[in-house]
């Protein structure tokens, strides 16, 4: 069995969030990036996986759509352990655009387990774990707070408004993955980062169908005004603000 | 041509969140010069689906096999684009909860439809159709051009205003061709929360963070909740150290919430933190260190010990309401 995981490379969480060229692009000056932490979860649940398994897991590979300048960060997933690399070389356009690419390679290089983390912590769009499971025609199962093999058979916990599920999917599947998947990602060790240099990271040209979408300009946020302090020992001028300023109780 | 909603039901009853949609999708729909379709799967009852038509519906569309009473993503996607094509949908429109996110990028390839996921506003344009959500977290904006001749839009919940049009919606069953190998995935348990206001559905949010000390200490903070109504939330070092499970998680990597009212209480307002709750309308922090950055993005702050302060809010709550 061989498990695919999706990774975004993506900046820092605690990335200042600017934008350049009249609000048209995102500033990158001095960003660190890092792997996309649903992404990071997922590998870190399979690789839990492909140890418990015995030999029954036999390959995790890592996967990214982008141009040279992420492999810094697939580098680190392999030194967290993946075993080997694909680098689509291609500009991320949008949802649509990543997800043809991954699945023109798929279609050629089929895995038994796909998992996508559920967001991208830049873009926001959710989208391309579903929509790579259509182009492949696979079943999908989302928000999934966890996943476990016994023998052939797959069992998951998605999350839903109001609950969870338990549910059960046949192999080849895609699993969009959420917090709760692994408790917390794991760290490279030094022997990790040292033997990433030499795993494989195969670089495959675009073969995937155009963007739909166009991201054309950004706004920031406007300006909150000033927070209004009260007093810790006049905790009920709080609530009369709250009942006859705010009017929100 | 026409608008379709789909409009997703919680054991046979619609929400806040159902009529937000259609209200959504009447403004895009007049603007366009179309009507409204909206799309019920699973067991509701007429009167239910009635509803929808006073929110701006002309029609509902209820699929209602009994294979499709539990959410499969395969044969649900399979359902939509199939009552989209129907009605020669040019915009479909899906929440962007679970469900929406499940959904909508598979129907988007079957029906090459471009996604805008997230939108926060109607679209500022119709040519080039272009729409504003959010990106990064909560921490910006996008406009995003859709290029493609049909659309999808999920709407971030708490966007628009709910407008009751008065109108009344034609009621139709829709029996979708189903495929039995979209059903390879089974539901095998359910678990509902019962009893608790869903982070979801609220208006108001309680949460709690590290400065609660101990999972022991939650319960004022229970009290707060229960005296308005309200939701409970958590920052990520509580559901980190398993004071709370992972489902009361906000921020960037949990849920993004957009309530009227939000309470910050022993939460230092971490950048991540922030992004998952920046878009509520009235956030209130109390925090013993005055430098926190929750007080840059709160509207009302107290410095001082949450443990101290909540008992007093709780009673000052109390005599708010009986007066």
């Amino acid at each position: 069995m061989k498990i695919l995981v999706c990774i975004s490379n993506v900046p820092d969480t605690t990335t200042k969030i600017r934008f350049t060229d009249n609000n048209t692009a995102f500033d990158a000056t001095g960003v660190q990036w890092i792997i996309n932490p649903w992404d990071e979860l997922a590998l870190t649940r399979a690789l839990e996986l492909k140890e418990a398994s015995g030999e029954a897991i036999e390959k995790i590979t890592v996967i990214n759509v982008g141009p040279q300048t992420t492999e810094p960060t697939i580098r680190k997933a392999l030194a967290i352990g993946a075993d080997d690399a694909v680098r689509i070389d291609a500009v991320p356009e949008d949802a649509y655009a990543v997800a043809s690419n991954l699945s023109s390679y798929l279609k050629d290089n089929p895995y038994d387990i796909i998992l996508c983390g559920i967001d991208s912590s830049d873009y926001n769009g959710s989208l391309v774990g579903g929509m790579l499971a259509e182009f492949l025609d696979l079943p999908s199962v989302s928000s999934v707070s966890k996943l476990d093999i016994d023998g052939g058979d797959i069992k998951l916990n998605r999350e839903i408004d109001g609950g969870s599920e338990v549910l059960s999917t046949v192999v080849p599947f895609v699993a969009i993955v959420q917090k709760g998947i692994a408790f917390e990602p794991r760290i490279p060790s030094m022997r990790g980062i040292m033997m990433a240099r030499k795993k494989p990271l195969n670089v495959v040209p675009s073969g995937g169908e155009a963007a739909l979408t166009e991201f054309v300009s950004y706004d920031l946020p406007p300006a909150k005004s000033a927070c209004k302090m009260v007093d810790a020992e006049n905790v009920k001028e709080l609530v009369d603000l709250l009942h006859n300023e705010a009017k929100a109780i | 041509m026409s608008v379709l909603v789909y409009t997703e039901n919680w054991d046979g009853k619609f929400k806040k969140l159902s009529f937000e949609l259609v209200s959504y999708a009447k403004q895009i729909a007049d603007r366009s010069g179309t009507t409204v379709t909206a799309l019920s799967i699973g067991a509701v009852d007429e009167a239910e689906l009635k509803k929808l038509g006073n929110y701006g519906a002309d029609k509902v569309l209820s699929a209602t096999d009994e294979r499709l009473n539990v959410l499969i993503n395969k044969a649900y996607a399979s359902v939509i684009a199939e009552a989209a094509e129907n009605e020669g949908a040019q915009v479909i429109i899906f929440a962007n909860n679970f469900t929406g996110k499940a959904l909508s990028p598979r129907v988007s390839v079957k029906l090459k439809a471009g996604i805008a996921s997230g939108v926060n506003a109607v679209p500022s344009s119709y040519d080039p159709f272009t729409v504003s959500k959010k990106v990064f977290t909560g921490k910006a904006f996008a406009n995003v051009v859709i290029k493609s001749d049909k659309k999808i839009l999920t709407l971030f919940q708490n966007s628009v205003e709910i407008a009751e049009t008065g109108g009344d919606a034609a009621v139709e069953v829709f029996s979708p061709a189903l495929n039995d190998a979209d059903f390879a995935t089974k539901v095998l348990d359910v678990n509902k929360i019962t009893g608790k206001v869903l982070l979801s559905d609220a208006d108001v949010v309680v949460s709690g963070g590290r400065g609660m000390k101990n999972a022991d200490n939650w319960a004022p903070l229970e009290e707060l909740a229960a005296e308005l109504g309200a939701a409970l939330a958590c920052s990520r070092p509580v559901s980190d150290e398993g004071w709370r499970p992972h489902e009361e998680h906000v921020g960037q990597t949990g849920k993004i919430i957009a309530p009227n009212l939000y309470f910050a209480m022993g939460i230092s307002g971490a950048i991540q933190h922030l992004g998952g709750v920046s878009s509520s309308k009235c956030i209130v922090a109390v925090n013993t260190d005055k430098d926190a950055p929750i007080f840059e993005s709160a509207d009302y702050g107290i410095v001082g010990d949450v443990q101290k302060v909540l008992p007093e809010l709780i009673t000052a709550i109390r005599e708010m309401k009986a007066s």
